[in-house]
């Protein structure tokens, strides 16, 4: 005791003398704004009359999204061939709709569990959405691979399970490996968007005055009291998941990269792929979390939640898996050289100026050029900008993977089977459904659901910490 | 805030999951048993137009499974007889029987007896018989012992897996060429059957596709 006190009242005669930077570190949550403000908000969401441009987008989505139900409907009664598959197109849209979906997930888990272990405390704002909008595009995607089987209702051979056919999955294949990548993901990612909305659910239930809301609410609660030893429990849970999560992000785009990298292709057989891809579906995944929380921040007034700070975080990262994206185009090219295989080299150079070069150009200026706008303060500043600059990320990183499939398989080592691919009108539609699909259930989430880990954000904000210890 | 649950609701959990369990075992169980082809398939006998006998044709009299069958070997199709096959013999044995009715007009008339069909293989499967019964696989191995059969009946289920099993071993199934039609002949032990059969498989060069295309064009 008398040796604390001597440390705090000797203190050494220097520091008085050095005058360190003042480094104030930026608020989470803007204008000081109190644990109460915080819960009205973004229950309030949840609690409100449902507005009118709610319904509309509802209704426009649901729309959009039966494009997808009657190209399926098609192509189930038709056959895969609908899709503008032929030799040697064996793979088309399918695949690139797929990873492109399967790539804006990797965000969601990204922030709730890389971000987690890495104490970045920013991610309480984002993290919830980020999951819902992971969880709804991991859905988006497993439509295509799923369908791409064409008799659908077979599709659990894909699965390792006795049957009166004696037929079982070949494990050597990658496209088997991605089965359980994605499964697993999308269970994990579940699982823990799930558990981390359990308190915000109960503090929905508490404040609930309808008795099905108060029952509804209540059973996903869980029976949460917020005891301590709830808490106690919930915060290991959440570190084991964000544990488990943690490869898994890694993972699975590494796993979906192998599709193309254990083929035998020119221009897909690149040891480069899996961290290429992972950076590539980080950069798209971010792309959209801005895509989806600039207008949900304008709409429901959340600028105190998703600070300045929070957008310069995310175009910061958007930037950094950015130039790690036009590295890998870069090296790409320096190998396809330098690895002096005349197959290599052609594919390459085929890509940026064969029958494709116009998608290579919208993919490079896209996905190389826009994102190192993000370097200027000013830009990231300007949410419209900023907005903008994340729609046109996804729409690069689409043609990212329209490049990569289709050129390597258009222009192969046989001339004689090389082909032009177009999509057919089936294609098309089902891809279009697609974001109707997405955006029905990112509604729901939002009309039901909290928005934002509230709990989480009052443990983060200025009035958690009142004496700035 | 009051207690919108009664307190029953706190095992509701657990009998969930446990209902699941049973249900889910049940399900399984079931379609197991009452949906896989050895329960779907096996002992269908349904009634012919004429009551054949292959114990008697066979076992007693002696028959050979081509007399009828012609091209068994020679096609990938085993064909059902005319009525001409079998007026070879009964227009003198039996030619009066009413039972054999049905034959006498499809003779006269040419219109085919209308036999009901048994073992029928899925038009997305290529099988040809003569590929099989030249290789030393005989007809009891899909068909069972017709030869003591008073009325044919799916003897065997015709899962891809009875094809699989001697594809993936052709060697527990192989035999010489004159006893493919010998319906009762069985090696002396499995230990002959197997070396007998490994023997067949290396003579012959036997390799039956594995893949899914050497059935599935």
């Amino acid at each position: 005791m008398t040796n604390l006190e001597q440390s705090t009242t000797e203190r050494p005669a220097i520091l008085d003398e050095v005058k360190p930077a003042e480094l104030p570190r930026r608020e989470l949550v803007a204008n000081n704004r109190s644990f109460g403000w915080i819960t009205d908000i973004i229950c309030g969401i949840v609690e409100q009359k449902t507005p009118t441009w709610w319904w509309v987008c509802f209704i426009i989505s649901g729309f959009i999204a039966t494009f997808t139900g009657m190209g399926l409907l098609y192509l189930v009664s038709t056959g895969v061939g609908v899709w503008g598959l032929k030799n040697p197109f064996g793979w088309g849209w399918a695949i690139v709709n797929f990873v492109f979906w399967i790539g804006i997930g990797h965000a969601g888990t990204l922030i709730s569990a890389i971000l987690c272990l890495l104490r970045q405390k920013w991610r309480t704002s984002i993290n919830r959405a980020a999951e819902a909008m992971t969880i709804f595009a991991v859905m988006c995607a497993g439509i295509f691979p799923l369908f791409h089987v064409g008799r659908v209702w077979f599709a659990w051979w894909l699965f390792p399970l006795p049957n009166s056919n004696s037929i079982w999955p070949n494990f050597r294949s990658p496209l088997e490996w991605d089965v359980f990548a994605v499964s697993t993901y999308f269970t994990v990612s579940l699982l823990f968007w799930y558990m981390g909305m359990i308190p915000d659910l109960a503090t929905i239930r508490d404040r609930a005055k309808s008795k099905i809301r108060k029952i509804a609410y209540g059973v996903l609660a869980l029976g949460w009291r917020g005891s301590n030893r709830h808490w106690s429990n919930y915060e290991m849970a959440y570190l084991l998941l964000a544990g488990l999560s943690t490869p898994l992000v890694l993972s699975v785009h590494t796993i979906v990269s192998f599709d193309f990298a254990a083929a035998n292709l020119p221009g897909w057989h690149t040891t480069i792929f899996p961290p290429y891809f992972v950076a590539g579906a980080i950069f798209s995944g971010f792309g959209m979390v801005l895509t989806l929380l600039l207008p949900l921040r304008a709409i429901y007034g959340l600028h105190d939640l998703i600070t300045q700070y929070h957008i310069d975080c995310m175009c910061k990262i958007v930037l950094a898996t950015g130039s790690m994206v036009g590295y890998a185009y870069a090296m790409e090219f320096f190998i396809a050289w330098y690895g002096a295989n005349p197959y290599e080299g052609f594919a390459f150079v085929n890509r940026a100026f064969g029958p494709y070069a116009w998608a290579y150009w919208i993919m490079i200026s896209c996905n190389v050029i826009s994102p190192h706008l993000f370097w200027f303060k000013k830009i990231r500043e300007n949410t419209w900008f900023v907005w903008i600059v994340s729609i046109i990320v996804n729409v690069g990183m689409w043609f990212e993977r329209f490049v990569i499939t289709v050129t390597s398989l258009a222009n192969d080592y046989l001339p004689s089977s090389w082909d032009y691919f177009s999509p057919t009108i089936v294609d098309i539609f089902t891809f279009f459904g697609t974001f109707g699909f997405f955006s029905v259930l990112f509604l729901l989430f939002l009309r039901f659901l909290p928005l934002m880990a509230f709990a989480e954000i009052k443990a983060v904000s200025p009035q958690a910490d009142p004496h700035k210890h | 805030m009051a207690n919108i649950f009664p307190k029953w609701s706190n095992t509701v959990p657990l009998k969930i999951i446990f209902a699941v369990l049973l249900l889910g075992g049940a399900i399984t169980a079931g379609v197991t048993y009452y949906f896989t082809p050895k329960y779907s398939r096996v002992g269908y006998m349904p009634i012919q137009p004429v009551a054949y006998d292959h114990s008697l044709h066979v076992d007693q009299l002696g028959m050979d499974c081509r007399y009828c069958h012609t091209y068994v070997d020679r096609s990938e199709h085993a064909n059902i007889p005319d009525a001409g096959t079998c007026m070879n013999c009964h227009n003198q044995i039996l030619p009066d029987s009413p039972k054999l009715a049905p034959i006498r007009a499809s003779y006269e008339s040419d219109q085919p007896v209308e036999w009901v069909r048994i073992h029928k293989t899925p038009d997305y499967v290529f099988f040809n018989h003569a590929v099989h019964v030249n290789r030393g696989v005989s007809c009891v191995e899909c068909h069972g012992q017709v030869n003591e059969m008073k009325e044919v009946f799916h003897a065997k289920d015709h899962s891809m897996t009875m094809c699989l099993e001697c594809h993936r071993n052709p060697e527990k199934f192989v035999r010489p060429l004159d006893k493919v039609y010998d319906l009762d002949w069985k090696a002396a032990s499995e230990e002959a059957q197997l070396k007998l059969g490994k023997k067949l498989v290396h003579e012959w060069d036997i390799n039956p596709p594995e893949s899914c295309s050497g059935c599935h064009r």
